[in-house]
């Protein structure tokens, strides 16, 4: 279908049985963009992406393509290709009849019809099995299919729902960079949904982290990566250590801080009245064992968990007042070792508290404050 | 192949039977068997031993008595006049009710009940309510009647109508029951990327649910088949048992019961189940021609 420059939602919302899923989510796709949605399962990436195709109806809100609205069309008609999270391959027809469907609901000249199947055949690298059903293929085949049957009729617009989730990890790996061969090959306009910040980080150009149905930050990978919006954002990017603390002292964007006997120093983000409640949040990968010298942020600690990651060794540590540490680490640790730990100011990010209650159900179940 | 070589020592002997599934969980299977055994391979086969034992003549004389009085061998003929057109009626009518009630939706249990309650009736109930309502004093007449649509009154009941009716009164839950089962079976996510590959909801139905379905409509055609095939109560009680509804069974009890001749009413029955056979394995065939592996749903 004609392609555009611009997709806009506009306050798309859908509530299933009075229960939001999805709540004023605005978004602007400019074509041939490669935005991931993001956030855990239930935060309404996959309703977002159902009303983009036209396969649940809005509940409020509207979407436009260019000038034109699109949110009252039904999917058969707003020419998007989708990817299934089960492929949804057609079992009763051939690789080559499932990629060629999209065509054949166009009713192109039969001879366009075969020459763009086979060339999507070729882009997948699927000419040994053109003529085997879908049950007859591996799991990466069977998604290779799916995708190829998605872009042969080149939507103004793919969706893809989780595609990798039902895959191995090797195979994942392998489709992920397949995916993004594709994208940059054929330029699609592309909204990927899944749960996973990794295969959305190194996907997407743009990222946007919902969360029980809200937008929580819309942005680059780097950005999203250095510099999450809020403390749930930093959980679900990466940042393992989130720690409860209280604000002695804020210095521009320096900010002191009182955690479980530690005075830490790190970045504030967002507005930190002094004396307020703080979740600070470290990756595992900013802390360091042993550093030489005089070093900030310092706190000695007991390892006690230690699992082998190849280069690195991924470890859980205690601090002397009780506090848990994910760490990762190249020296050679060992469960039992007393070490001193420290961590940049930079790479130490402190967010205000916000909702006590979900606050203390994850500092809970991390085991830092009892 | 790399596990057995020559001087390796075979796996133990219940590991070998075990790969061929033969285990203790077989005993689950005895209940069943003496069923099958008591209450159908045994009552078959003394019948198809005693329709070789006619009371005079050679062994085959009971058929080749069926065969050559064309009163009796038109009862294969009236029976499959019914029992076809019906059981097909049944699955046709049943398919588009079961496919808008696939999805969820409130009050689907009401409607399911409401139309699988024909089932809990009985032949006899149902054929009472026919004589009431399709007689030609019933209220479908009169209601004619009174519109001045007719001049008499229209014949539905003691005639071949009267036991269409009542077989697809009564048969109609069954393929209903069975066509919503299978429909439910088939992944609804295939529709909606049918959907998104631009193919409208006719297309959607014809080239992606139907094919699919088509094997379970084949089975449920031949189960709805067998149960009007066996056609007897309806036939008496809202037909015309001497004449147009004089069903094949019919056939078989009035030799068994009015004349007592075991053997001949056992040939009958045989021929009976032979006709069953053929339809059965036609129907199969065609069904075979479609995709019977998995449909991805959950059914």
């Amino acid at each position: 279908m004609s392609a555009f420059s611009q997709l806009r939602l506009d306050g798309v919302s859908r509530r299933f049985g009075g229960q939001d899923a999805l709540t004023e989510l605005d978004l602007t796709i400019e074509t041939g963009e490669f935005i991931a949605l993001l956030g855990p399962s239930g935060c309404g990436k996959s309703t977002a992406l159902n009303c983009l195709a036209g396969l649940l109806p809005l509940t409020q809100g509207s979407i436009w393509q260019d000038e034109r609205r699109i949110d009252t069309l039904p999917p058969e008609r707003r020419g998007f290709g989708m990817v299934f999270q089960s492929y949804a391959l057609f079992p009763h027809l051939t690789v080559r009849a499932n990629i060629a469907f999209g065509l054949r609901m166009r009713r192109l000249p039969k001879e366009e019809t075969r020459r763009r199947t086979e060339e999507a055949v070729r882009l997948v690298r699927l000419e040994d099995h053109v003529d085997k059903l879908p049950g007859q293929l591996s799991g990466g085949q069977q998604q290779r299919v799916a995708i190829a049957r998605a872009v042969v009729f080149e939507p103004s617009l793919v969706l893809m729902d989780e595609p990798l989730s039902n895959l191995d990890a090797k195979l994942r790996l392998e489709m992920r960079t397949e995916i993004r061969r594709l994208h940059q090959s054929l330029g699609l306009t592309t909204v990927y949904v899944t749960h996973d910040q990794e295969e959305a980080l190194s996907l997407a150009d743009r990222l946007v982290v919902l969360r029980e149905g809200r937008v929580q930050q819309i942005g680059s990978p780097r950005e999203l990566h250095t510099r999450p919006a809020n403390w749930h954002v930093a959980d679900f990017m990466g940042y393992r250590n989130l720690w409860r603390g209280r604000v002695e002292q804020v210095d521009g964007t320096r900010a002191a801080v009182e955690s479980s006997g530690h005075r830490l120093l790190g970045e504030a983000i967002g507005d930190l009245p002094a004396r307020s409640d703080v979740m600070v949040a470290v990756r595992p990968e900013d802390i360091r064992v042993d550093g030489p010298g005089e070093t900030p942020n310092a706190m000695s600690a007991t390892i006690e968990v230690v699992e082998y990651q190849g280069r690195e060794l991924a470890a859980e540590a205690r601090t002397d007042s009780g506090q848990l540490v994910h760490l990762r680490t190249e020296q050679r640790v060992a469960p039992g070792d007393q070490v001193k730990l420290s961590m940049d100011p930079q790479r130490l990010l402190v967010y205000p508290a916000g909702a006590t209650r979900e606050t203390d159900r994850l500092v809970d179940a991390s085991g830092a404050v009892r | 192949m790399s596990g057995s070589g020559p001087g390796r020592p075979l796996a133990h002997w219940q590991h070998r039977l075990a790969e061929r599934g033969i285990d203790r969980q077989l005993w689950l299977l005895v209940p069943a068997l003496v069923f099958v055994i008591a209450l159908f391979l045994y009552p078959f086969f003394y019948g198809l031993t005693l329709s070789f034992q006619p009371t005079d003549g050679g062994p085959l004389s009971d058929y080749a008595r069926f065969f050559s009085d064309s009163y009796e061998r038109g009862t294969i003929w009236i029976t499959l006049r019914i029992a076809l057109p019906a059981a097909l009626l049944n699955v046709l009518a049943a398919v588009p009710i079961a496919y808008r009630m696939r999805g969820r939706f409130r009050g689907k249990r009401l409607v399911t009940t409401l139309l699988v309650v024909p089932i809990t009736l009985g032949t006899v109930l149902t054929a009472q309510g026919l004589l009431n309502f399709l007689g030609p004093t019933g209220w479908f007449n009169r209601i004619l009647l009174a519109g001045n649509l007719v001049d008499e009154p229209v014949r539905l009941t003691h005639n071949y109508w009267g036991v269409f009716f009542s077989l697809v009164i009564t048969g109609f839950p069954f393929a209903f029951l069975l066509v919503l089962s299978y429909l439910s079976g088939i992944d609804p996510t295939l529709e909606r990327a049918a959907a998104t590959l631009g193919a409208d909801w006719r297309r959607r139905f014809t080239m992606i649910t139907l094919p699919l379905l088509m094997p379970g409509l084949a089975t449920t055609f031949c189960l709805t088949f067998v149960l009007a095939f066996s056609v007897f109560p309806s036939a008496v009680l809202v037909g015309n048992p001497a004449g147009e509804t004089r069903v094949i069974s019919l056939a078989a009890y009035q030799a068994a019961y009015e004349q007592y001749d075991y053997p001949y009413a056992s040939a009958i029955a045989m021929i009976m189940g032979f006709v069953e056979l053929v339809i059965i394995a036609l129907v199969l065939a065609a069904r075979s021609r479609f995709y019977t592996g998995s449909t991805g749903g959950k059914g």
